[in-house]
Order: C-alpha cells, then sequence, then structure tokens
C-alpha cells in the first residue's frame, strides 16, 4: 500500500504518495470504516427485521446488482439502454429452465444453484454480446429507441415461448436456489436464533451485491473502465485516442447483460412466481431510476438509488393514512382524488424530473455536497 | 384479392394515422431536438377529451374533436413550460429523460381520468362500411386516411408558408441567429409542443374510433411511431408520412397473412412488425429514409 511514512500520514488522510494508493477503493479511513459498519449492519438485518421488511431488504439487494449493471453500460459508458429487462427476462428464464422443476408442459432441470446461477449471467451477456455490434452502430436517443425495439420483441418472444415462461398471463416458477443440497430458502438456526426463509436469502443475495459491486467497482478502475468513460464522454475523440469503439461498447454491453442476468434470476425468486409481461418499459423505466436517482458513473449511487426506488412506494404506503382522505384514499375503490398506488407512481415520475433538474448526480451527488460542507467548515460557503 | 384490398386499406388507415403521430413527434424534435416520450399520454389525454366533450358534454362531433385539440394545445404548451424550459441548454439526454418522467405524470392523470372503463369516442363512422369497386372498405378507415393526411398536410403549409412557420424552421435550424433575429424563441418551443400535443391528440380520437375503444393501456400504441420517424428520418415530415404508410400496410399485411404461412411466429406477431422494421432500419440506415445525417465534431 501506501509508502508514506505513519508519522507524515497522521492527521493528512490525503497525503497520496503514489497512484495506486489515490487510485484506491478505500482510499481514506473513513471509507474503511464507514463501509465496514454499513456491511456489518446489513448483515445483521435478519436477526432483527420481520419477514416483510427483510423480503424488500432483499428486494434492494437485487435491484442493486440490476442497477450496477445498467449503470456499467448507461452511467460508465453512456450507451442508453432501455432494453435492460429484457435482459433479466433472459437470465431469469435461464435459471427457471435450469433450476426450476417441470409442471405439464413447462420444461425445468431441476439442476444445481451453482450451475444455474452462472448460467443466468453468461447466456444474458451472450446475448448482450451478440447484440453490442448492431447497437454500436448508433448513438444517444436513436440507440434508446433501438432497444425499446428490443424490448417489445423480447417480451413477444417471452410470451410466445410457453415451454419456457409458461406463457402469456400464466408464467412459472421460479429456480430453486439450493447450493449442494443446502437449500437457500428456509429457515434456519443461525447463531442461534430463528432466522425466516427469506433472511437466508437475503445473506445471500447480500453477498452476491457486494462481490458483484467490488467486481464492477475494479473493472471501472481499470484501463478498460476508463476506456468506458472515454467513449461515453465523445466517442470519435476516444477513437482518435486509441480507443477501439466497437470493442468497448461490446464489453460494456456483455458486462451490464451478465449482471441484469444475475438480478433477473434473484428477483423472480424473491417474488416466487414470474409472468412474461413482467420483463417490460416500466421495469427498464424503474432501473433507468435507480441509476439516474442513485448517481450515474458511481457503484454506490445504484444501491442508494435500488433503496430509494424499492422503497419509497413502502414508504408512501405507510403515511398515506396521515394525508388528508380528499387526496388519497386508502381503500380500494375509494373515492380520494389519487388512490396509494397512483400516488407512488406519481412521486415516481416527479422524482426522475427532479433529480434531473436540480441533481444531475443523483442522491450520491446529494451526498457529496454534504460531505464537502462538512470537511471545509468552518470554512463551507 | 378478397384479402389483400381490405387488408391494404386498412393498412392505409392505421398507417396514416401513425403518420399523424410521427409528424407530431417530428414537431417536437424539429423544434427542440427531444425525442419526446411523452407523446403516448398526451395522444390518450387527447382520446379522453374528445370522449369527454362528445359523450359527456354533448358537442357536435367535429366542435368535440376541435375542442379536445385546443385542450390538449394547452396541457401540451404547460408541461413545455413546466418540465421543459429549465433544461434548455442542458445534454438531450436529460431532456429525454424528463419527457419519462412527464409521460409517467401524465399516464397517471390520464388513469386517473379514464379508470378501468373502456370510453369511446362517440364517432359518427361506427363500422359502417362501403363499397369502392367492388371491395368492402370501413368508412372509418376512410376517416383515418383523409383526417391524418389533411392534418399533416396543414401543418406543413404552415410551416412552409406563414410567418409563425418561417420562425418555428428558424428557431429549428439556429435558436441563437433565430434569437439575433427577434423570433421569440421560447414561445417558438410552446408553440411546437401546443401543435405537437394538438396532433397526438387527433391522433388519440382516430385510434379511439371504429370497433376499438380507449383503454388507459392503449397508450402505448403511440410507441409505433417511434419506427416511424425512424424510418421515415427524425426530421423529416415527408418521411414520417411515406415511413407511416410503409409501416401500416406492413403491420396489416402481416396480420391478414402471418397466421396462415408462418403460424410459428406465434399469435399477435403483427404488433412487433414495426419494431422489427426499426431494428433493420437502424441497421441500414441510421438517419432514415429523408432524414439529414448527423454532423459530428470533436
Amino acid at each position: 500500500m501506501s509508502r508514506t511514512p505513519r508519522t507524515l500520514r497522521r492527521g493528512r488522510p490525503e497525503l497520496y504518495s503514489d497512484y495506486a494508493a489515490d487510485q484506491a477503493i478505500w482510499n481514506t479511513p473513513a471509507k474503511r470504516w464507514s463501509t465496514l459498519v454499513l456491511l456489518a449492519l446489513a448483515l445483521s438485518l435478519p436477526w432483527f427485521l420481520g419477514r416483510d421488511l427483510l423480503g424488500l431488504a432483499t428486494l434492494v439487494a437485487v435491484y442493486a446488482i440490476s442497477g450496477i449493471g445498467l449503470n456499467l453500460v448507461s452511467g460508465y459508458a453512456g450507451q442508453i439502454s432501455l432494453g435492460h429487462a429484457v435482459f433479466m427476462g433472459i437470465g431469469a428464464y435461464t435459471a427457471a429452465l435450469l433450476g426450476g422443476s417441470p409442471q405439464g408442459d413447462i420444461r425445468g432441470f431441476e439442476l444445481d444453484l451453482l450451475i444455474w446461477l452462472p448460467l443466468a449471467g453468461l447466456v444474458p451477456a451472450f446475448v448482450g454480446w451478440l447484440f453490442a455490434p448492431i447497437a454500436a452502430r448508433v448513438r444517444g436517443l436513436y440507440l434508446a429507441i433501438l432497444t425499446l425495439g428490443l424490448l417489445f420483441v423480447g417480451e413477444h418472444v417471452f410470451k410466445e415461448a410457453r415451454w419456457l415462461t409458461g406463457g402469456s398471463g400464466l408464467g412459472r416458477k421460479p429456480a430453486d436456489p439450493v447450493v449442494l443440497g443446502f437449500a437457500l430458502y428456509e429457515e434456519r438456526t443461525i447463531l442461534g436464533t430463528e432466522v425466516p426463509a427469506i433472511g437466508v436469502f437475503y445473506l445471500f443475495a447480500l453477498l452476491l451485491l457486494v462481490v458483484l459491486a467490488v467486481v464492477a467497482r475494479n473493472v471501472a478502475r481499470t484501463r478498460q473502465g476508463r476506456a468506458f468513460s472515454a467513449v461515453r464522454d465523445r466517442d470519435i475523440a476516444a477513437e482518435v485516442m486509441g480507443v477501439p469503439l466497437l470493442r468497448t461498447k461490446r464489453l460494456a454491453f456483455t458486462l451490464s447483460s451478465f449482471y441484469a442476468g444475475i438480478g433477473g434470476a434473484l428477483l423472480t425468486i424473491v417474488f416466487g412466481f414470474v409472468t412474461p409481461e413482467r420483463w417490460n418499459l416500466l421495469l427498464s423505466i424503474d432501473f433507468l431510476a435507480v441509476v439516474l436517482i442513485g448517481g450515474a458513473a458511481t457503484i454506490s449511487g445504484p444501491i442508494i438509488g435500488a433503496a430509494f426506488v424499492v422503497l419509497m412506494p413502502r414508504f408512501i404506503e405507510t403515511f398515506a393514512g396521515s394525508l388528508p382522505g380528499w387526496f388519497v384514499s386508502t381503500a380500494v375503490g375509494g373515492g380520494g382524488l389519487l388512490n396509494v398506488f397512483q400516488l407512488q407512481r406519481l412521486l415516481f415520475g416527479v422524482m426522475i424530473v427532479l433529480f434531473l433538474v436540480v441533481e444531475p448526480r443523483g442522491l450520491f451527488g446529494v451526498w457529496i455536497r454534504v460531505r464537502n460542507y462538512f470537511k471545509a467548515w468552518p470554512f463551507s460557503y | 384479392m378478397e384479402v389483400l384490398l381490405p387488408s391494404l386499406a386498412r393498412g392505409l388507415g392505421i398507417g396514416s394515422t401513425y403518420a399523424l403521430l410521427a409528424v407530431s413527434f417530428v414537431v417536437i424534435y424539429r423544434a427542440t431536438e427531444v425525442v419526446n416520450f411523452a407523446q403516448p399520454a398526451l395522444m390518450i389525454l387527447g382520446a379522453y377529451f374528445t370522449a369527454l366533450f362528445v359523450i359527456t358534454v354533448g358537442l357536435p362531433f367535429p366542435v368535440g374533436v376541435l375542442a379536445a385539440m385546443v385542450a390538449m394545445a394547452a396541457v401540451g404548451a404547460i408541461t413545455e413550460r413546466i418540465a421543459m424550459r429549465p433544461l434548455v441548454g442542458q445534454p438531450v439526454f436529460s431532456a429525454a429523460m424528463v419527457t419519462v418522467g412527464a409521460f409517467i405524470v401524465l399516464t397517471i392523470v390520464a388513469n386517473r381520468l379514464i379508470g378501468p372503463d373502456i370510453l369511446t369516442v362517440g364517432d359518427p363512422w361506427g363500422l359502417d362500411a362501403v363499397s369502392i369497386g367492388g371491395v368492402q372498405v370501413f368508412q372509418v378507415d376512410i376517416a383515418k386516411t383523409v383526417l391524418s393526411l389533411g392534418a399533416i398536410a396543414a401543418v406543413g403549409i404552415l410551416l412552409k408558408r406563414s410567418r409563425i412557420g418561417l420562425a418555428m424552421r428558424a428557431t429549428s435550424l439556429d435558436q441563437e441567429t433565430a434569437l439575433a433575429q427577434g423570433v421569440n424563441v421560447g414561445r417558438m418551443f410552446s408553440l411546437a409542443w401546443a401543435l405537437s400535443a394538438a396532433l397526438a391528440a387527433l391522433a388519440g380520437m382516430l385510434i379511439g374510433t371504429g370497433a376499438g375503444g380507449i383503454e388507459a393501456t392503449t397508450a402505448l400504441v403511440a410507441l409505433k411511431a417511434l419506427p416511424v420517424i425512424i424510418l421515415g428520418g427524425i426530421d423529416s415530415i415527408q418521411g414520417a408520412v411515406i415511413a407511416g404508410l410503409v409501416i401500416g400496410i406492413a403491420e396489416s399485411l402481416t396480420r391478414s397473412y402471418q397466421p396462415e404461412y408462418a403460424p410459428w411466429l406465434g399469435a399477435n406477431f403483427d404488433i412487433i412488425v414495426p419494431y422489427l422494421i426499426l431494428i433493420v432500419s437502424l441497421m441500414v440506415r441510421p438517419y432514415g429514409l429523408f432524414g439529414t445525417p448527423e454532423v459530428q465534431r470533436v
């Protein structure tokens, strides 16, 4: 690590004498400590949260995995993709086919998680690798429209492949998360306390999130990651400097689809059931919101964004009761101006607009502002 | 022949509606260089207002349609003023994402207004057909073609011949120069959104005619204008018309012949035909048949 003598470093947390120390993921003691504390906090959740909230926490971890994937292609490499839901769907169905059990006409091979989980990432990654040369021909909004086309074609294929997906409106059961005979979705006694099934699965999803987030953070600071940013900022300039455009975009799409596939496979297990209609435009927009609200071109950003996107509807649901009845009705078919679901979607749309207008760096940017205020204190103005 | 000709007529009807929607995208794109993803919501709101004015208020059909177009023009201008104006000078991607946010908000408004029902717009054509040279053609297809192409022609004349049209074209060419020549650029943005929303309202009414009716989810039909603007060229009205007709006819022919000749493609394959054309056209000619190729500088 740093070769600066300890005596010099004391009281100067940002004194770096070599490039590696400056570029390290945890380059300040504060980052090291806060990451450890947050991780410990996240690990302890299954022991004191209820089943219901643990489900939400699992959803946050899964959304974060997929969100990091979308951030690699859209945030770092600047290729706006509305097709993220399709890659999630491919991952989910790969997992369901290999790890699920057959029901009637629907196929399933009941394989181990060690087989289906890697393939749930690799198969979408391969499709992303195939799709990238087409996507690399167009830029910006044209790419957004192209991926929108991919989304509709994908939805049609999912609806028609009944042996795989169960067909439109019917759906199928997801894969069984079993590692070498050890079920990950089963109530267990850990450290002398009963942990509900979803809690065990939460720990697994959290482990995957940590591993995948560290990998993504490392990719972002390699030569390839810097090539991503160069392509985003100005693709022609990047090409002139010797960054191969097709190879860079292809890597971005492949990696992003891998994350999407893993996220999709885990998502179906959290929901317990999956219909082909789930992988639609709204899901893709959800993930764009995860990236934009969290903070584009960061790794912590999508994790914060995922927490925001998953928890905000619950937050509104909880506090809708204390809003005036003419505004929000909590009863089904009530007479208020809006129902809870409509209020959730409405605030969601407003949030996307507000963040883009007021703080384009997202919640991560808000945190940076707060941090800089206190760093510069008492000279912060 | 007894399948082909009615199928072509239906294709012309639906295709000219797509062309109308595409022109409503093109008008906003030419003014602000933003693809407006809120257009589906504007369309569905337009259909709602038509139903409101014609069925609930009881205005005569043509008056009701015009009133709905005026109401939507106001909604469009207000949306531009609130959501889009603060983003002038920001990256195009931010502006496009803001239109996605506006889409979500306006869709909720439309859902709240329409509810779970299926609305009819009270059109006078219904399911009546006329016989042209021995071929049965639905009146509603003729009405769609005539009204859409008429409205597009009106927009074309407005842009080409009038003072306001000149100012709008100047704005789309170069905002700063237009400003220096005394054009109120902000007002041109509002006007483009108002015009586009009015066209979307008309298209929404046309989608709701005949046997269709309007549900809250019909909004997604408007996204089929995206393949049209890509095929025709994103800044070309002429391209939008031709591509709209091509895509409408391709979709209609697929609907007639695919279940018989290629059943393995699955049910409702015609819905995704426009998107397949979109993908192929982006691969072969990214700037469309009549679009201006983008000049890039580092």
